[in-house]
């Protein structure tokens, strides 16, 4: 339905949030990706949490690399400066936009080709780099706008539409994300959107490099019997450590959950994260265990999902840089230029 | 018949000499060196110095030459008066170069026989290793103090104000003071030594001069980052390579001196995991408002190729500094070159053309680092600083740095949160202006107007998807209009006429300038006089095409095998290509006045443009 203009008018009682804004706000164009698309839901899920989270569109810059999942963010947050950068590079680019304004929110949209094919060395770079983002990989294990080759996630042993097995051994980004230092880990399913609401939510007011890996099978190409990222596969192998409630500001918490069954996580800006644990074992606290867990559901074909893992006390870089709290972009002449009286100095010191 | 320029210049060798020092990688000779060639410039004497050295950290060989010219020439001279001997592992070539009637200096605790020496050179030992032995036990104080003796000695046989030496140590030394006194002790070991053994001073002396006069001395990549300070960078992404690696240091340096209150940092400075990455970094800076540049070199660029596409097709500002060194591939990655020329002008797939500054010394070099931000803010556009190793790892002697504080900083066309209330229509790739150049607006900018899509893809004015014929068009003609309003805002073509009317010219830029000054004296002392016009930027500002019609035949000389420039002149200036001769310097040494004379000479009988009054004696 691609060919039909999105209406502009809304419902005049469409709810607002905070700031006013409606849900219709937070939307872009519309999308041409194939119907049924799991990216379009993880859209929709981008939509909702930022809206739910009272953040000014134009405040927010979404940047992305190249394929399906990188060109979602002209389907989301149309009032957001957007780029759509090159095959595998976004993480560079949201790292310098980063640098040049610290005070606005990084969404990274990539796709399991973006990041953990071509752009594997990036992904891996930005996250020990502890670039403040929400970083998200919509993950279907397939190439689509080529076609249908396997990607870098691709299970060892599962299926293309034609047929053909994959024969090498799959990235997990999530382990991968773990054991680099990512100080917010988190696995959802573009199936899931009660899961997956909140978990950006939480991830875009984490400070320091929040990851989320979204599985979001490709309706056009693999979503097939053999495939594990299909709809079907991953609804059966769903082992989900926990739910996710996000308060932005600390209301008053019902006592609706035995106790030892909830975590409650305060992140560096206050917002506290209730955990419903559905594992009692799981501890999203514990970056050792959950990789430890992640390996083990993995040898048995269960894909994990949930808040794998946070740190709420983690720095980004501009603190390991001590950038000043003024953007750098918005640093004036006087600021920036030391001026004629300072060189003369410096040049009588190489005579 | 002109006299061969091979020989060694006879007569008074007062303030014009060479000397070379043969030294081993990693044994604390530099600085040893550097206080050798600053004392000169202290008594008022311009030296040329250039550092030779491997690839390597501790071992290998390395030279540094210094030219001591009072008449202020600025490029290597070849040829060697007198060799400080110091490295066993090159004797044989070291005492190969001397020129008749030179000087070897050399470390004698060892005896070494007579048939390792030039019966045409005068021989000075030194026990240096054993006087070093006498007075130190301790290994590295052994080794370091044995440089601090040499230069002592050669104080005494160059006749060096010692005076002059010791003030440039306790400078040195300033704040580790009681590393002062060792060291003005071992100067003195070796003065005291060689005014006992040797007729003290040689005829190579320097003798005080004021032809130094407020010039500075400093390597061109400090001075480009210092340039990067000043033009308001904020942004540093990097990739460690030889020769830019300093560049990148040297911006840490000056930040923390000019930039850094407490912790209150006004910079970032990323080493990058590639050059992949560092490009990517700056694009995304420069993409959010913040001046940002990378420095690298050859294989670097190569590796940018695709970002430096997408940040001329989606109108990015972003500063590249190339630090060329010899290639391809990894090439010499300590030796000099101006072989990027091509691979910057015309860098990444598609059609596209980007904007080079050609530095020709340290001066230039701050200069257009900093104007290079100007004009990637007002062009939206890569701008590739072009240095070589020769300027960027080598202390010049040059013009002081200077600043008006008039100045500001031009961040371009960007509209603000006033202008989009105001209701200007904002169409991001919208040549509004008639010089091809849109508005842009920084992400953030205001919550309802002005936001747009950055992409590689081609899109329409108001930057919206689109792969029409005439939409991508009307697009690539634009660039090409903003490509053309470059010619008037880069830095002009410098054009120097020769003291005589003559059809010949030459066309040459960067660090060649040093070796031109001094081969057009050499070439006007032979009756021959040529027009010259040092190129400084690319794209060509009409006066490149005008002064090539104005000649009959325009040399072009270079640092590259295949005659870069030249290319490149062919292919943007509409010219007949007969009338362009390259001359080409490409060994990976710095280009000399030698080269260029001999080069004109052998080539100008081809062209019958010799002065008749000239050609017939």
């Amino acid at each position: 339905m691609t060919y039909l203009a999105k209406p502009r008018f809304h419902h005049p009682k469409l709810p607002t949030n905070a700031l006013g804004y409606t849900r219709r706000d937070y939307e872009g164009a519309v999308s041409t990706l194939c119907a049924g698309c799991g990216h379009d839901s993880i859209s929709a899920a981008i939509i909702q949490a930022c809206f739910e989270l009272d953040l000014p569109p134009h405040r927010i810059a979404k940047l992305s690399g190249i394929g399906c999942s990188s060109k979602t963010p002209t389907y989301f947050l149309g009032a957001s400066h957007g780029f759509n950068s090159v095959h595998g590079r976004m993480p560079s680019v949201l790292t310098g936009a980063n640098l040049a304004n610290r005070d606005l929110v990084y969404l990274g949209v990539s796709g399991d080709g973006d990041s953990a094919s071509i752009g594997l060395g990036q992904f891996a770079h930005s996250i020990r780099r502890a670039v403040n983002m929400l970083y998200i990989v919509e993950n279907n294990g397939v190439y689509g706008l080529t076609k249908g080759q396997f990607s870098a996630t691709a299970d060892k042993g599962s299926l293309s539409k034609r047929g053909v097995a994959n024969h090498d051994e799959p990235i997990d980004l999530a382990s991968m994300a773990l054991l680099l230092g990512a100080s917010f880990v988190a696995r959802s399913f573009s199936g899931d959107k009660e899961q997956l609401v909140p978990l950006i939510k939480a991830a875009l007011r984490h400070k320091g490099a929040a990851f989320i890996d979204c599985i979001s099978p490709c309706v056009a190409f693999n979503n097939h019997p053999g495939s594990t990222k299909s709809f079907d596969f991953v609804r059966e192998h769903n082992d989900a450590v926990n739910r996710l409630d996000v308060m932005v500001e600390r209301a008053p918490i019902e006592t609706e959950y035995a106790p030892g069954e909830l975590v409650e996580v305060t992140q560096h800006d206050g917002t506290v994260l209730r955990l419903r644990k559905l594992d009692a074992t799981y501890d999203p606290r514990d970056r050792g265990a959950a990789m430890a867990y992640l390996q083990q559901q993995s040898a048995k074909g269960e894909v994990v999902t949930g808040l794998l893992f946070v740190d709420p006390e983690a720095a980004d870089l501009h603190d390991a840089l001590s950038t000043v709290a003024t953007p750098l972009n918005a640093l004036d002449d006087a600021a920036l230029v030391p001026g004629a009286k300072a060189l003369d100095k410096l040049n009588a010191s190489l005579r | 018949m002109p006299q061969p320029l091979t020989q060694a210049p006879v007569g008074d060798r007062t303030n014009d000499f060479v000397v070379k020092f043969a030294n081993v990688n990693g044994s604390g000779s530099a600085s040893a060196n550097l206080l050798f060639a600053r004392s000169i410039i202290r008594m008022g004497v311009p030296v040329v110095a250039r550092n030779i050295f491997p690839s390597n950290i501790q071992g290998l060989p390395t030279w540094y030459e210094v030219r001591v010219t009072e008449r202020g020439w600025r490029a290597a001279r070849g040829g060697v008066d007198l060799m400080v001997a110091m490295n066993p592992q090159t004797w044989d070539k070291d005492v190969q170069g001397i020129d008749p009637g030179g000087y070897l200096f050399y470390d004698s605790t060892k005896p070494i026989p007579p048939s390792k020496f030039r019966p045409d050179i005068t021989v000075l030992g030194v026990p240096l290793t054993a006087m070093c032995n006498r007075a130190y036990t301790d290994s590295r104080q052994r080794q370091l103090f044995k440089n601090i003796i040499y230069v002592g000695a050669l104080s005494a046989l160059l006749d060096i104000d010692p005076a002059v030496i010791e003030a440039l140590i306790a400078e040195q030394f300033k704040g580790k003071d009681k590393l002062i006194r060792p060291n003005i002790a071992a100067l003195h070991m070796g003065r005291d030594y060689a005014l006992q053994e040797f007729p003290c001073p040689l005829p190579l002396t320097v003798r005080k001069a004021d032809a130094v006069g407020d010039r500075i001395f400093v390597d061109g990549n400090a001075a480009a980052a210092l340039g990067a300070v000043y033009g308001g960078a904020t942004v540093c992404a990097w990739y460690p390579i030889t020769p830019s690696s300093s560049l990148a240091e040297a911006f840490q340096r000056h930040c923390r001196r000019f930039r850094g209150e407490g912790e209150q940092n006004k910079y970032a400075i990323v080493q990058a995991e590639d050059e992949l990455a560092s490009i990517g970094m700056v694009i995304g800076a420069g993409w959010n408002g913040a001046r940002a540049f990378t420095s690298t070199s050859g294989p670097g660029i190569s590796l940018m190729q695709e970002f430096l596409g997408l940040a001329y097709f989606a109108e990015i500002p972003a500063v590249v500094f190339d630090v060329q060194r010899g290639g391809p591939s990894t090439g010499m990655p300590t030796r000099t070159q101006q072989s990027d020329i091509l691979a910057c002008a015309y860098a990444s797939h598609g059609d596209t053309k980007h904007v080079l500054l050609l530095p020709e010394d340290p001066h230039e070099a701050f200069e257009m680092g900093s104007t290079a931000f100007d004009l990637a803010d007002r062009l939206q556009t890569p701008v590739f600083v072009m240095l070589d190793l020769d300027v960027g790892m080598n202390e010049w002697l040059c013009r002081p740095f200077a600043w008006d504080d008039a100045r500001r900083l031009d961040r371009g066309k960007v509209m603000t949160r006033e202008m989009l209330d105001a209701g200007r229509d904002f169409g991001r790739y919208l040549d509004v202006d008639g010089d091809g150049i849109p508005y842009r607006t920084y992400p953030g900018t205001h919550p309802t107007r002005g936001s747009y899509f950055t992409r590689g893809t081609t899109r329409d004015r108001y930057a919206r998807y689109s792969e029409e014929g005439p939409v991508y068009l009307d697009n690539m003609e634009r660039l090409l209009a903003k490509f053309e309003t470059a010619k008037t805002l880069v830095p002009a073509p410098v054009e120097r006429r020769a003291a005589e009317p003559t059809r010949v010219g030459v066309i040459h830029y960067g660090s060649t300038n040093a070796a031109m000054e001094e081969a057009l004296d050499g070439l006007a002392g032979r009756g021959i006089h040529l027009d010259t016009l040092r190129l400084r930027a690319f794209p060509f500002p009409d006066a490149v095409a005008d002064f090539i019609h104005r000649h009959e035949v325009v040399f072009v000389v270079e640092q590259n095998r295949d005659g870069q420039m030249r290319t490149l002149i062919v292919a943007e200036c509409g010219v007949d290509p007969a009338k362009l001769v390259g001359l080409r310097h490409y060994d990976g040494t710095p280009i000399t006045a030698r080269f260029i004379v001999e080069a004109v000479l052998a080539a100008l009988p081809d062209f019958n443009v010799v002065p008749l009054r000239k050609a017939v004696p």
